[in-house]
């Protein structure tokens, strides 16, 4: 009875308050009793050095607990998604996931992902705001634990901006004439390159000028991918497009690491994260970068958008929830276990205390130029506006490339791409059954 | 083989004029497929020169120096990759050759075994088989993928070195080409010689049939163990721990390493040089039974 509740709930509105109680009221409570004896547990995660992190778990906490750990690494992105749910189809998921939290909602309402409020309501002080509503998807369920965070941040080449006496931009107005600055003072550079490969850079771009893409109003979703917040940011990024102030080029390509190493390209909208990227595609422009704030779009705003960070998340075939959401909690709260993950795996953690003891108290080496780096990052982190998730995220990402992709290389009407994105999206939502409103 | 030798032997004699005009309308003809080829060559031997080169360039030179220069990071490449994760890929290494090599030679020995029965003997309903065979060529191995995890599962063999190798031993395309060559290569009175003079079925298979279609199975082994090398979605729906994993995979996730983590290029394209090579090795040993296909092709005509 309990399942059939949760399971009809799911699939009608995940992502809502409605019915949250009740959900809570049969979550993962009844299944995993008070365990006695050795657990063993399997854990899928991307994060390079997690075994060594895990290690630490394995010697210490969880051996009081009598609760081993063992690493599967894997590749990270939308393939691993469809991995986890062929393997729960199978019934076969591992104890753990690492989860994208876009991708929450999507596995949630595959009824993959276990709630694990009773485990760690606790834990929820340590994390913004936002990032916790992003592992609740607004019910009272806990569907993940938060492990690292990408708040939106602009790169830019402090050395040419003086060469060229470009000022940082404070507001996208300023961007934009900053781009077109550059333009005239040096035609073949770029200010940077609008990269229609990068679903998530556009997904926090509209997150940060107040774009809601999922939302639910009573048992019906609402897809807002095509409101205007996010034609905003569309016709402001075409149209730089198409007057050819910024290149128009994807970002990772080698040719894009060139683009940024030889200061052809000289600035980038990206996250905390960024530093990593530019160690190796950048290598020759070290300490000639500085960070700075996200360009706003009215100046007395202070907002930024996220672009990646994933979360530590229970699954539903786990034999022992209540061990897997206490090794979860550990992961991402315990003070050691952030040091490591922030040395071996070089994430930002999402828990606020983390983000400027130990590892962050230095700036990253890339970045020695500027000792307030992480200072700096921690503040903007909190500025990220919350973010709506809802279930076929991957499908607004396909189109996203898709539509963006031939628009951006055409230089044609960004806001056609939107609706293209939007209806591509509705229409799935409905193929798979949720009930959508206009 | 005799066309060529005429071609050499005719300017030499050169004494009647007939002779004398035909070779060099051959050679003209000749120009335009040998461009072709060489096109072909160029097009695909470039991604080839291009890992090779890039391989020896160490990730500061990577993107920053020009395609076609070589760098002077190889060693470091090699070492780098030997020491990641305590030499993770010579397991993959391993398991690749494990996978590959065994998956190809049970196929190849199914293929065999079902292809001469095909060839050979008329029983009801050989048709039909080999018509469900064929339309199973024509089914891409992909779309098999999920549905067999879903059979394994239920076996409880997901995740282990058998989830890879039993969906490969049977390869519609290698009993097909087996069925064609048998027929072609094994004449029905050698079989009928061997009943006369008492030999098992079993023996006619084992010591008559199987040596004449011996540079068939190669083909078929070749294909096999190239598909099974390259394959990626069967291991990568199969398999979740990665000491299992197969080349493709590994180097995967060495690209995927997370948005906050960059891609590993120089290791995966040094990576992928090294596992180019045991293939190319293969095509060179293995080069030998093809021209003993063209030999016997010769010998029964």
């Amino acid at each position: 009875m309990p399942h059939t509740k949760r399971r009809r709930l799911v699939t009608t509105a995940v992502a809502v308050s409605l019915g949250a109680t009740a959900l809570a009221a049969c979550g993962s409570g009844d299944d995993s009793k008070a365990e006695s004896g050795p657990v063993s547990l399997t854990y899928w995660t991307w994060t390079p050095g997690m075994d060594k992190v895990v290690d630490l778990w394995n010697k210490g906490p969880g051996k009081k607990e009598q609760i081993t750990v063992t690493v599967k690494k894997q590749a990270s992105g939308d393939t691993l998604v469809t991995k986890i749910l062929t393997a729960h189809k199978a019934k076969k998921a591992p104890d753990l996931v690492q989860a994208e939290y876009q991708a929450l909602p999507t596995l949630v309402s595959n009824d993959a992902l276990a709630d694990v409020s009773e485990d760690v309501d606790d834990v929820k002080d340590k994390f913004a705001e936002g990032v916790w509503q992003q592992t609740t998807l607004g019910t009272e369920a806990v569907y993940a634990v938060p492990q690292d965070i990408g708040p939106m941040m602009f790169y830019y080449r402090e050395d040419l901006f003086k060469q060229y006496g470009l000022k940082v931009p404070t507001t996208w107005e300023q961007f934009a004439e900053t781009a077109r600055q550059l333009k005239k003072k040096a035609p073949d550079k770029d200010l940077t390159t609008f990269s229609a490969n990068d679903s998530g850079l556009f997904a926090g771009l509209a997150q940060q000028a107040g774009a809601k893409w999922w939302s639910t109003s009573g048992d019906k979703w609402k897809v807002g991918i095509d409101d205007a917040a996010t034609r905003k940011v569309a016709e402001f990024w075409g149209g730089l497009v198409e007057e050819g102030a910024i290149d128009n080029q994807p970002m990772y390509t080698p040719s894009w690491n060139k683009a940024l190493n030889t200061g052809k390209q000289i600035a980038w909208v990206s996250a905390v994260w960024a530093p990593g990227t530019l160690t190796t595609a950048a290598p020759d422009t070290k300490g000639k970068w500085a960070m700075a704030p996200l360009p706003q779009w009215s100046a007395d705003k202070d907002v930024t958008g996220s672009w990646g960070g994933s979360s530590t998340a229970v699954t539903t075939d786990s034999a022992h929830k209540e061990a897997a959401a206490k090794f979860a909690v550990w992961l991402n709260t315990d003070h050691d276990a952030l040091n490591a993950l922030a040395k071996e795996g070089g994430i930002y953690p999402a828990s606020t205390s983390a983000q400027l003891s130990g590892a962050f108290s230095n700036p990253p080496a890339y970045f020695s130029n500027q000792p307030d780096f992480y200072t700096k990052a921690a503040g903007i982190a909190k500025t990220t506006a919350p973010a709506s998730w809802g279930p076929n995220v991957n499908v607004a990402y396909t189109s996203f490339k898709d539509a963006f992709g031939a628009a951006a290389k055409n230089k044609s009407d960004f806001t056609a791409a939107l609706r293209k994105m939007q209806d591509d999206t509705v229409a799935d939502m409905k193929k798979q059954g949720f009930g959508v409103s206009r | 083989m005799s066309a060529l030798a005429v071609h050499d032997a005719a300017p030499a004699a050169g004494t009647t004029p007939g002779t004398a005009r035909r070779p060099p309308l051959r050679r003209r003809i000749a120009l335009v497929p040998t461009l072709t080829l060489l096109l072909g060559a160029v097009y695909t031997l470039l991604p080839v020169a291009w890992v090779v080169i890039a391989s020896t360039k160490s990730g500061h030179e990577l993107f920053s120096t020009f395609t076609f220069l070589p760098g002077t990071g190889f060693a470091d490449n090699i070492r780098d990759l030997d020491a990641y994760r305590g030499g993770v890929y010579w397991t993959w290494m391993g398991n690749s050759a494990l996978y590959a090599g065994l998956g190809a030679l049970l196929s190849t020995a199914v293929s065999a075994f079902s292809g001469y029965a095909l060839a050979t003997y008329r029983f009801r309903g050989r048709e039909t088989m080999f018509n469900v065979l064929l339309a199973g060529v024509l089914m891409p191995p992909v779309i098999l993928a999920i549905p067999q995890y879903l059979l394994l599962a239920k076996a409880d063999l997901t995740d282990s070195y058998l989830s890879v190798l039993l969906p490969q031993i049977l390869s519609p395309y290698g009993v097909y080409l087996a069925r064609i060559y048998a027929s072609a290569a094994v004449p029905a009175d050698v079989v009928e010689a061997g009943r006369m003079d008492g030999a098992s079925e079993w023996r006619i298979f084992t010591r008559i049939a199987l040596p004449m279609m011996i540079p068939g199975m190669v083909t078929v082994f070749l294909f096999q163990f190239v598909a099974v090398w390259n394959n990626f979605l069967l291991p990568y729906i199969m398999l979740s721990d990665d000491e299992k994993f197969p080349l493709t995979l590994g180097l995967y996730t060495l690209l995927e390493q997370g948005a906050n983590t960059p891609a590993l290029y120089t290791l995966v394209i040094t990576g992928a040089f090294l596992a180019v090579l045991p293939l190319i090795a293969l095509f060179l040993v293995i080069q030998r039974f093809w021209s003993l296909d063209l030999l016997s092709g010769a010998v029964k005509s």
